[in-house]
């Protein structure tokens, strides 16, 4: 740690962990922008089983949704000394964290009840395997929400620099594992519709 | 200020650095060194780049020596198939198979493919992707940048120790009772997803998978931090046109791989649900033993894009690095800046952009609509274009030059010789029809040795020689050094010069015996031949170890802190830095990172400022 803050110059715009952020999301977008072409190759060779989208999905998409605006929200209590605001919230977005990945299990029951399980037909191991490993991100960022409520919770309140790195990397990746989802669900959407 | 590290200015880049030099307040935080207090945080637990590089590099070697030994106990099986392998079997165990009639010894047929396997696997990514890549950016990156460490150090020893387990994985693999994963480094399903395909595609391949999967965490921690230390950490004056050719190059090796092992990870991902959980992703209609598998509707050739996607990026993630490290060797030793500084680098862009979009002409053979293939082999064909302007400006460099022919400078004439019998092989194999001929032939096995073999070795040798002093302090010696190259320059050229034309007769690769094939007789003399000239070869590489090992400790040692006479940040430091690198402040920089041979100077570092109406190159 000590070698980093000492090498950051005041002349970066942007602090380095935070670029290795971006940069290691940049290597997750890969992941999934290779099984979404996997998928897109795979129903153009035909022998792909057509079946409806649970409507679980829709209010997994929507609790995620929420759950971005929680953080972000939470964020801006502790920018704005609100420490009410930003400790609920906090907890608040983390509940929203279980509660999805409740939702995505009820979704997989409720596509094996139809008679989709894992080995069935390519069409249904593809959604199980781009929600399955999706949903293995939601965890990390569950593990990183559950740090910072350790922080907020524990830590004294006070907004320093290194808090608000912290705080803001944490909100940097739960976005983008929402944005991830968002677009995995509208992918598959529309691939439904093609 | 009290407990400043400050060396005593003796030179004239010291003083440079004493005056004009970025004080970032980095000594009077280090109260006690943390970072090398004792044994296990010093060398093995290290988080100090230097250190992660050489156990990056010793790792590497250990893992050569593996590999090379491999070799050549599947060479002597291709070039001696009738004489007796019993002597192995103390080694090899119950893969020599011994005739109870004869007392005959022969290799087992699904070891020679095992061999051939894990061969592949063990010089791609254990040696010539960890070994190269992660000995030089690590070593490099901050030094040439005038950083005190990688952007996270912490992050950094995790890249290493990941490739340490996915190295101790691979190891166990190959005394498993079942024998390693032999179907190809390559891992194509139906071999790779069926656990009852054959010998090593049951825990073989499940470990080799595992293996390979810590691995890629591995490359994308060590790549996120090169990105990140390249575009956040440089020294005060060090502007992207003044980077050394080495940090482009480690810089856009980084990028490839980071874009392309998640999607490597991807394929094995679902490899492994193939294999675990049932799904059919890469499975369509198989019967092993007359009985159908319950798999159907998968598609192996999916497997083949995804895995070529990373495949053909990572032959640049293997060749980059090399190039950057022969671009300033070649410049140090010819004392002369490197030839169009700028087309080197715009090339190195562009070969990293088109490694994305040829990933098909490793499958010409595989099915893929022939409409397809002209799209891939137009840009395949065109990546001669960037390498060929490297080609050129090499050679420029060197014209003229007033060379030192030290191991290092002949290494790196050595790659760009063999970086040019290797490409021009190339241009056939990018060709769909040509391929059709010479697809899975000789002819492809020695092209890929040569280019990115053979070539890369011979950046990392030059590396090595080149770099040696600033990693241990000591020379490594220059006769051994000569001996080793020219053993290596023309061993290599024997062993791969003869597989093109048995490639081109159509001799194909990965077979274990040729004896049912009547015209292929006719190559059995020049098997022998490669085979003794790969074990000949393979002792030349011997000298480099001892000369390796012996130098650390017993090396003539460097008294002076710039030997080479470089203009590059690295050569400012202390002969042995300790951590944090510079003992003062950090260096300023002011001119780029080739001016040899300008204003009468031999060289001008790039601590050094310009002078009154000077221009800076570029």
């Amino acid at each position: 740690m000590s070698t980093l803050e000492n090498t950051v110059y005041s002349r970066n715009k942007i602090h380095p962990q935070k670029f290795a952020l971006l940069v290691s999301c940049a290597s997750v977008v890969m992941l999934f922008a290779a099984l979404t072409s996997a998928y897109v190759v795979r129903q153009a060779a035909g022998n792909w089983l057509e079946f409806p989208m649970p409507v679980l999905f829709l209010y997994s998409t929507l609790t995620l949704i929420v759950s971005s605006l929680t953080l972000h929200f939470s964020y801006k209590g502790f920018l704005a000394g609100n420490v009410k605001s930003y400790k609920y919230l906090l907890l608040l977005t983390f509940a929203l964290g279980v509660l999805f990945i409740y939702l995505q299990y009820k979704g997989w029951m409720a596509l094996v009840s139809m008679g989709v399980e894992l080995g069935t037909n390519p069409s249904g191991s593809f959604l199980y395997v781009l929600s399955g490993l999706h949903a293995a991100h939601i965890l990390g960022g569950l593990a990183a929400v559950f740090v910072a409520i350790l922080h907020a919770f524990i830590l004294p309140y006070e907004v320093s620099a290194k808090r608000k790195l912290r705080f803001e990397m944490t909100q940097i990746y739960w976005h983008f594992v929402d944005i991830l989802w968002i677009y995995l669900i509208v992918f598959l959407w529309l691939q439904q519709q093609s | 200020m009290a407990n400043v590290l400050t060396a005593a200015p003796h030179s004239e880049e010291d003083v440079l650095i004493e005056q004009m030099g970025y004080d970032d307040h980095f000594h009077e935080h280090h109260d006690g060194d943390k970072f090398q207090s004792n044994f296990i945080t010093t060398y093995i637990f290290s988080q100090d780049h230097k250190m992660i590089a050489k156990q990056f590099l010793i790792t590497g070697m250990f893992w050569g020596v593996i590999g090379g030994l491999m070799s050549l106990v599947f060479r002597l099986q291709l070039g001696f198939p009738e004489e007796s392998m019993a002597w192995l079997k103390p080694v090899l165990g119950k893969w020599i198979e011994i005739n109870a009639e004869t007392g005959m010894g022969a290799l087992s047929p699904d070891f020679y493919y095992a061999l051939v396997t894990m061969h592949g696997t063990i010089l791609v990514f254990f040696v010539l992707t960890a070994g190269l890549s992660g000995t030089f950016s690590n070593l490099l990156i901050p030094l040439q940048l005038g950083a005190r460490d990688m952007a996270s150090p912490l992050l950094n020893m995790m890249s290493y120790w990941f490739f340490f387990l996915a190295g101790v994985i691979m190891f166990i693999s190959l005394f498993l009772n079942t024998g390693p994963f032999s179907g190809g480094w390559t891992a194509y399903p139906p071999l790779s997803a069926l656990p009852q395909a054959s010998t090593g595609s049951g825990a073989g391949m499940t470990l080799w998978l595992i293996s390979l999967v810590f691995f890629v965490v591995s490359v994308l921690l060590g790549g996120i931090n090169y990105i990140t230390t390249v575009l956040n950490l440089r020294t005060k004056g060090m502007n992207m046109w003044r980077m050394p050719l080495t940090i482009w190059a480690f810089f856009v090796t980084a990028i490839l791989g980071l874009l392309s092992f998640p999607v490597l990870a991807s394929a094995f991902f679902l490899v492994m649900c193939d294999r675990g959980l049932g799904t059919s992703f890469f499975l369509n209609e198989i019967f092993i033993g007359g009985q159908a598998l319950d798999h159907v509707g998968g598609s192996p050739v999916l497997y083949q894009h995804l895995f070529w996607f990373l495949g053909h990026p990572e032959v640049y993630i293997i060749i980059l690095p090399a190039m950057g490290i022969v671009s300033e060797v070649l410049a140090v030793h010819s004392r002369k800046p490197v030839f169009g500084y700028k087309a080197m680098v715009f090339s190195i862009l562009a070969i990293g952009f088109l490694s994305f979009i040829v990933w098909a002409h490793h499958m010409f053979m595989s099915g893929v609509n022939p409409f397809i293939s002209n799209f891939f082999v137009v840009f395949t064909l065109i990546i001669a274009v960037p390498s060929a302007v490297k080609v050129f400006n090499w050679i420029a460099t060197l014209f003229g030059g007033n060379i030192r022919f030290t191991a290092a400078s002949l290494f790196g004439i050595g790659f760009v010789s063999m970086f040019i019998s290797g490409g021009l092989t190339g241009i056939f194999l990018g060709n769909s029809a040509i391929d059709i001929q010479m697809h899975d032939t000789y002819f492809v096995v020695a092209h890929f040795h040569i280019v990115m073999g053979v070539a890369a070795f011979f950046g990392m040798f030059a590396g090595v020689y080149h770099w040696f002093p600033k990693m241990y302090g000591r020379f490594m010696n220059e006769t051994l050094g000569k001996l080793h190259f020219w053993g290596t320059m023309v061993g290599a050229y024997l062993i791969f010069w003869p597989m093109h034309y048995i490639g081109m007769a159509g001799v194909p690769r990965r077979y274990y015996r040729f004896d049912t094939f009547q015209s292929f007789s006719q190559f059995d003399d020049m098997n022998k031949f490669i085979t003794i000239a790969a074990i000949v070869t393979f002792g030349f590489q011997l000298i480099l170890i001892i000369n390796f090992f012996y130098s650390i400790w017993y090396g003539k040692k460097v008294t002076e802190k710039n030997p080479w006479g470089a203009t590059t940040l690295e050569w400012t430091t202390e002969v042995d830095p300790g951590h944090g690198n510079w003992a003062g402040k950090l260096p300023v920089v002011h001119r780029w990172a080739y001016d040899y041979a300008k204003d009468g100077q031999d060289f001008i570092s790039q601590i050094t400022p310009l002078k009154e109406g000077e221009i800076e190159t570029h």
